[in-house]
């Protein structure tokens, strides 16, 4: 039986991250009390699935999948919804939220991360949007209801995925990137070119190797300065520049970090009855903001939580691409890999496989038809971690 | 022959396709594929409930 004053393990964030984590431990552990306090309402919603719901005609309220009472059941949990955290003081075992406070016997911090803002000028950068949560995703699909066109603002696997969506669902699509081709460091140049070229096709505007200035209102919607000087006009203007750790509570509570919030191999932060996962946490040295890390690294913690102490392994985690236009997956070699790209293109797909000097595979990126070959490169690379 | 989609990433497993890169052959019904099998694309669990059925 649970013991009434037994404290609860509380996590913060009901994203994929605190969600999953949850769930799991469900599966392990029944009677721990559960906490978990969101900023939004608690819904239960896949966020990749932001960037293509679009085409797919899907509404805010449609990419919901549980609300925050179903989850609470399910989960045999109590879940806050709008639940404001204003700290974490990790020597007494304490959160404070909602003008109220919270012990706990074990912390998980599922916090997630922030777009990048861009440092703009003009009138209008309050204007711009960015889709990072269901709700604005809500806020994104009302401002470009009965509009035309948009200006994305980066060119990466975010901003790729909703050119590719909106273009499909009937809009007009620029995107301003500063690299000489799209995707950035995660792809060699060649492959870059080659969505570069399929999302024109499908019609697409480019603007490479290029920033944006200012963003004003105009006349009949919003103009955009490039520092080319040359000036573009949109209805909507969305920021996909990348992702930043949410570390601000953390810092606050003393933890470490770097680029997110430190934790060794067990998801375990500098103070021992915190633990960190998803987007804002760095394990053992990575910051991966995808969904195949947070499912391993949710799967573990769990394991750990129910008493089971588990370190993370993870496998070669390759990335799909939903740009359906130009199918795309990548499994980029680590920062420190050393080796070279070696490409072979035909009319139909593009294959670039970064090798070392002895020939083994430590990354690859798969473009078109040469995506099929998925599996059997996957086979070949190394664990990410060991 | 049905089709499943994954909720999480999009993913779809077609059972008239199968994952012969996997192992699964062509025509394997949903129902038998091992409940610790994880979506390819994301990693999500089929004992999550993840799937949903398309038509």
């Amino acid at each position: 039986m649970a013991d009434a004053h037994m404290k609860p393990i509380v996590i913060l964030g009901t994203g994929l991250a605190g969600y999953t984590v949850a769930r799991e431990f469900r599966k392990l552990e029944q009677e721990t009390p559960l906490v978990m306090l969101s900023a939004d309402d608690g819904g239960y919603y896949s966020k990749p699935m932001l960037s293509n719901a679009l085409a797919q005609g899907k509404s805010a309220d449609a990419l919901l999948l549980s609300s925050a009472d179903q989850m609470a059941s399910q989960l045999h949990a109590e879940i806050y919804p709008n639940a404001e955290v204003s700290a974490i003081e990790p020597d007494a075992q304490r959160v404070r939220f909602n003008n109220t406070e919270l012990e706990y016997q074990h912390l998980v911090l599922a916090l997630g991360a922030d777009p990048f803002r861009l440092p703009l000028q003009g009138d209008a950068v309050d204007a711009v949007l960015s889709v990072n949560d269901r709700a604005d995703y809500a806020r994104f699909r009302t401002a470009i209801e009965g509009k035309k066109r948009i200006v994305i603002l980066g060119g990466g696997l975010i901003g790729c995925e909703f050119a590719n969506d909106l273009t499909i669902a009937g809009y007009q699509v620029s995107i301003i990137d500063i690299g000489t081709h799209p995707l950035g460091r995660l792809v060699p140049e060649e492959i870059g070119r080659v969505m570069r070229d399929k999302l024109m096709t499908i019609g697409v505007d480019w603007h490479l190797g290029q920033s944006v200035t200012a963003v004003d209102h105009a006349n009949d919607g919003l103009r955009i300065t490039l520092s080319s000087d040359k000036l573009l006009e949109a209805d909507v203007v969305l920021s996909a520049i990348g992702l930043r750790p949410r570390i601000t509570l953390a810092a606050a509570a003393g933890l470490i970090l770097n680029r997110g919030i430190v934790t060794d191999r067990h998801l375990t932060t500098s103070s021992m009855h915190i633990s960190a996962l998803g987007d804002c946490a760095e394990v053992s040295g990575l910051v991966l903001p995808f969904v195949m890390p947070l499912m391993a690294a949710a799967r573990n913690l769990a394991k750990t939580l129910a008493g089971d102490t588990t370190a993370v392994h993870y496998p070669a985690m390759p990335v799909v691409v939903k740009t359906p236009s130009c199918p795309l997956v990548i499994s980029p070699p680590a920062a420190n890999a050393e080796g070279t790209w070696h490409i072979e293109a035909s009319d139909s797909g593009t294959e670039a496989l970064f090798r070392a000097t002895d020939g083994a595979l430590l990354g690859y990126a798969l473009i078109g038809t040469a995506t099929a070959h998925k599996q059997a490169f996957t086979k070949q690379l190394p664990a990410v971690l060991p | 022959m049905k089709k499943w989609q994954c909720v999480v990433c999009g993913f779809i497993y077609n059972e008239a396709d199968g994952l012969p890169d996997e192992g699964i052959t062509a025509g394997t019904a949903w129902t038998n594929i091992p409940e610790d099998w994880a979506c390819p694309e994301c990693g999500v669990s089929k004992a999550d409930f993840e799937m949903v059925e398309m038509a």
